[in-house]
């Protein structure tokens, strides 16, 4: 095990641990960070997203020495106090039901509106497919990002 | 039916309330115990606890679990109701497991039903002893004093006083007798039938709600467990060596096999125990594992369909008899009979099992992600051999249930784990663990016959069915459908035919069976349903008028086994009725004629005491491709507190309905199941899930019935009927995925 240098949400770390550790258990286990979700450890429901430097990736297949020196962000810091707008907008259309799998599909979303600030519906199914809501929030996933982004429903 | 007891229990209570609180409980007492006169001998299991504390926060526990209908949120507003509560004011305690709650089993889409009354009579009887303390305060009388939103106020004097201020001169009150109360008219409601906000909103989008997976104990350790890939494999030899060489693995720890029944017992493997859930997990990999499979390794999917079908051909036991099948069948009239199959199925909630222990001094605390804590106090307790009141268990919120989480085995291989290495220990399943070995939605085959009259009217109606029981869970030797299945969707089917068999054949489990979001439910309407289209079809009827006419007029279904519920809730075909011209008026369904690749399907079904109608639209395109758009469901589900929450079950419903229809499917072979991961084992995604679902609730004063699990029946029949009306294709094995639609 070696020193690691990561910057999670803003703050410069150092966590020692190996290198192939996925990010989504240093994250969790290391940093106690466990908004981020594990659901299948295989890059197939979306649940442990975060954003590298910017852009949502799995963190339960993104090995975390490959991150080092990035820009992480995780649920926690994407605001503080839930006022990003997605944030927001989820609160009002009341998405989550259990709320398991939202941290990663507010992360999956912010990176859509980052790119595309005014997606379609074909926007939103490209982007968020990879997110599985087992309790079936996807109808009100699709209004929350749309009322974020402020496009007509 | 039930009665309600509402008693003040300052004392009993100690530490969870401050001293001077105005404290209630209230217990549901079945009226088996009344009639018997064992009121007093019964043991003291309040559900409702109810406080108010000096500075006048309301606290109310909260003693079901959260897993995603919004429980613990709405209950607590039925009391804050009766009470008048400042809903701001109101603090919501999650319980941990106790008996003294009563029941707390989250499960069976009953919490509302069984904990309404309850909620009411202990919040109306605090605001009555409020009431009384001011007036005693003022020396005015009772009747002049008015409890509104967190105060009691005397209207002629203009005076009023905290709940706070009061709630130290109530507490010495005795609680008032049931006689004495009054309750609000629904015009008053403030919080019940208005869409509150649940007391989790923001935690859940913050990332900072608690799950059994995130639960943490100062100085725990990871384990990740290899089990048996056959059920009831005998660990014969392993070799840990490799797995030990792992960076932060720490060591192993083999947990016994069990002795059948299986019950909510551990499966027994070999633990990886590490410093980290990565490490864990590493140094299972490298395990090297042999088992002797046992007896369980005969089981094929394939060939056990194959014997379940050859079952339900041939004459079984009758589970419910009207009039003389047999005999109209042979009068040599028109008949018209299919076979239909459900497989089994996985809950896969997104949160896999997980839970954490620690077991010192024969005391064992737990987190756990559970729907049913006192299920967990006994499972640990018996695998550790310590008496059940030493163990302390939490419930986190729950990252989906759906059933899974009633059954703690993985909550008891933390606490064994626990007591082997003396630390706290967290067990996190994988999906590969909670694919592989879920208790399992059962697997059945259903056969359907019918005799028509020159309508195509039915005159006797036949259906049998096989699939292995749940109830194998606790007896191994059971070989048929228990009572409590066939009641849901089959000996209770509620239409107007004077000649009607259910029977029910012998079928034998080789995986763990359990209880999946709306059980049996789930193959008896999809046999159902899909089977009342095609008499429709065949009588060149509109389905929803056939529909309409097989239900037939407005009357109390006589179905026997429904116990002490039917009294309260009779099956009324009139609310059935109801609920299908109220989804084929949403849905314009006489408007919209079916085109090739695009039409609509119904279904309708009564489950968990609510009368459910749905119309899907589905669309197939050239390649096959099936696409959802719109979904109109019709409930009457009584009195409904959260509409808002319900809406969002029964849209959660229809996407867990077509995850089952469209592609769910778990298959065995030699015993081991193929399946693994959300890969092989899929379940809707965003773009393949209805696109929208509108919601059309009955507006009712009925007692509540349940609304988390009966969205989902119609829509597997209902997504197949319309498949049918826009391709001409008959779907009668689940899951479409299987079929080539063009
Ligand atoms: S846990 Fe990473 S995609 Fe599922
Ligand atoms: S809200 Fe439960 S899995 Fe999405």
């Amino acid at each position: 095990m070696t020193a690691i240098k990561i910057n999670v949400n803003g703050k410069e770390l150092s966590v020692e641990v190996s290198p192939d550790m996925p990010l989504l258990w240093v994250l969790r286990d290391t940093l106690s960070l466990t908004g981020t979700k594990f659901g299948c450890g295989m890059a197939q429901c979306g649940a442990c997203t975060v954003h590298i430097n910017g852009e949502a990736i799995r963190s339960c297949v993104t090995p975390v020495s490959s991150v080092a020196g990035k820009k992480i962000v995780t649920i926690e810091g994407l605001s503080s106090d839930h006022s990003h707008p997605l944030q927001k907008a989820w609160i009002q259309v009341n998405v989550s039901q259990c709320g398991y799998c939202q941290s990663g599909q507010i992360m999956q979303a912010a990176a859509l509106l980052r790119q595309k600030p005014k997606p379609t519906d074909s926007d939103i199914d490209t982007a968020m497919r990879g997110n599985i809501c087992r309790c079936g929030t996807y109808q009100r996933i699709r209004q929350a990002i749309k009322q974020a982004a402020e496009v007509k429903q | 039916m039930n009665r309600v007891e509402v008693i003040n229990r300052r004392a009993f209570l100690g530490s969870m309330f401050s001293a001077s609180a105005l404290v209630l409980v209230a217990r549901v007492l079945p009226v088996e115990a009344m009639v018997s006169g064992d009121v007093d001998k019964a043991a003291w299991h309040p559900s409702v606890y109810l406080g108010v504390e000096t500075d006048g926060t309301v606290i109310i526990m909260a003693h079901r679990s959260e897993m995603g209908t919004g429980i613990r949120s709405v209950l607590p507003t039925i009391a804050a109701e009766e009470l008048d509560a400042d809903w701001k004011r109101v603090k919501v305690e999650q319980a941990i497991g106790d008996a003294k709650y009563g029941s707390q089993n989250t499960d069976g889409s009953c919490s509302i039903r069984d904990f309404y009354d309850a909620m009411r009579e202990a919040g109306a009887s605090a605001r009555l002893m409020l009431e009384r303390a001011a007036a005693a305060k003022w020396g005015v009388p009772v009747s002049e004093c008015k409890a509104q939103n967190h105060q009691v106020v005397h209207k002629s004097s203009k005076r009023q006083l905290g709940y706070g201020e009061l709630a130290a001169p109530a507490a010495q009150q005795p609680a008032p007798k049931r006689e004495e109360l009054s309750f609000k008219s629904s015009a008053e409601y403030r919080y019940i039938g208005k869409d509150m906000p649940i007391v989790d909103r923001e935690d859940l989008c913050s990332g900072k709600g608690i799950f059994g997976i995130d639960a943490q104990i100062e100085g725990m350790v990871y384990a990740a467990i290899e089990r048996s890939p056959v059920l009831g494999g005998k660990l014969k030899s392993f070799d840990d060596q490799e797995a030990r060489k792992v960076p932060g693995v720490e060591r192993t720890v083999v947990i016994e096999g069990f002795k059948p029944p299986h019950g909510f017992k551990p499966l027994g493997g070999v633990a990886v125990i590490a410093s980290n859930t990565w490490a864990a997990m590493q140094g299972r990999e490298r395990l090297k594992v042999e088992w002797e499979p046992g007896a369980n390794a005969s089981y094929d999917s394939t060939s056990y369909k194959q014997q379940l079908i050859e079952t339900v051909r041939k004459p079984q036991r009758a589970v419910r008899n009207v009039g003389d099948v047999d005999a109209e069948f042979a009068k040599g009239g028109k008949t018209h009979e299919a076979e239909y199959y459900v497989p089994h199925l996985a809950h896969a909630p997104m949160e896999p099992p997980a839970a954490v222990a620690h077991v010192r001094d024969g005391k064992a605390l737990i987190y756990a992600a559970t729907q049913n804590p006192q299920a967990v106090q006994d499972t640990v307790a018996a695998a550790l051999g310590i008496d059940k009141k030493n163990v302390e268990c939490h419930v986190t919120l729950l990252g989906g249930g759906f059933g899974r989480k009633s059954k703690p085995d993985y909550v008891a291989e933390a606490a064994l784990l626990s007591k082997s290495v003396g630390k706290p220990v967290k067990v996190t399943w994988t999906r590969e663990d909670d694919i592989r070995f879920d208790y399992y939605h059962t697997v059945s085959a259903m056969y359907m016959k019918a005799a028509l009259d020159e309508k195509g009217r039915p005159t006797a109606w036949l259906q049998r069915c096989a699939f292995p029981s749940m109830m194998t869970t606790f007896n191994a030797a059971t070989a048929s459908a228990s009572g409590g299945e066939l009641g849901m969707g089959w000996t209770n089917v509620p239409f107007d035919i004077p000649n009607q068999r259910a029977e029910n054949g012998p079928a034998q489990h080789h995986v763990r069976i359990g209880w999946l979001r709306s059980v049996a439910n789930i193959q008896h309407a999809f046999a159902i349903h899909s089977f009342v289209d095609e008499l429709a079809h065949l009588a060149k009827r509109d389905r929803v008028e056939y529909l309409l006419d097989l239900v037939g007029q407005p009357r109390k279904v006589d179905v026997a086994a429904r116990g002490r519920l039917a009294e309260k809730y009779p099956l009324e075909t009139g609310r059935l009725r109801n609920v299908i011209e109220m989804a084929a008026a949403a849905s314009g369904w006489a408007k919209r004629k079916p085109a090739k690749g695009r039409a609509l399907g119904v279904a309708a079904h009564y489950s968990f005491l609510t009368y459910v109608a749905t119309v899907v639209e589905v669309e197939v395109d050239a390649t096959g491709k099936i696409r959802i758009p719109r979904v109109d469901v019709a409930l009457d589900a009584g009195r409904v507190i959260n509409p808002d929450r319900v809406k969002a079950q029964f849209e959660g419903a229809a996407v867990f309905g077509a995850s089952l229809a469209l592609m769910g499917e778990i298959t065995a072979a030699g015993g081991e199941i193929e399946q693994s991961n959300f890969h092989d084992y899929r379940v809707a995604r965003i773009n393949e899930a209805p696109i929208e679902t509108r919601v059309h609730i009955v507006q009712s004063d009925a007692p509540p019935a349940g609304v988390g699990e009966p969205g989902v029946p119609p829509i597997p029949p209902a997504i197949c009927n319309a498949i049918f009306a826009a391709t001409g294709k008959r779907i009668r094995e689940l899951p479409l995925r299987k079929h080539k639609l063009v």
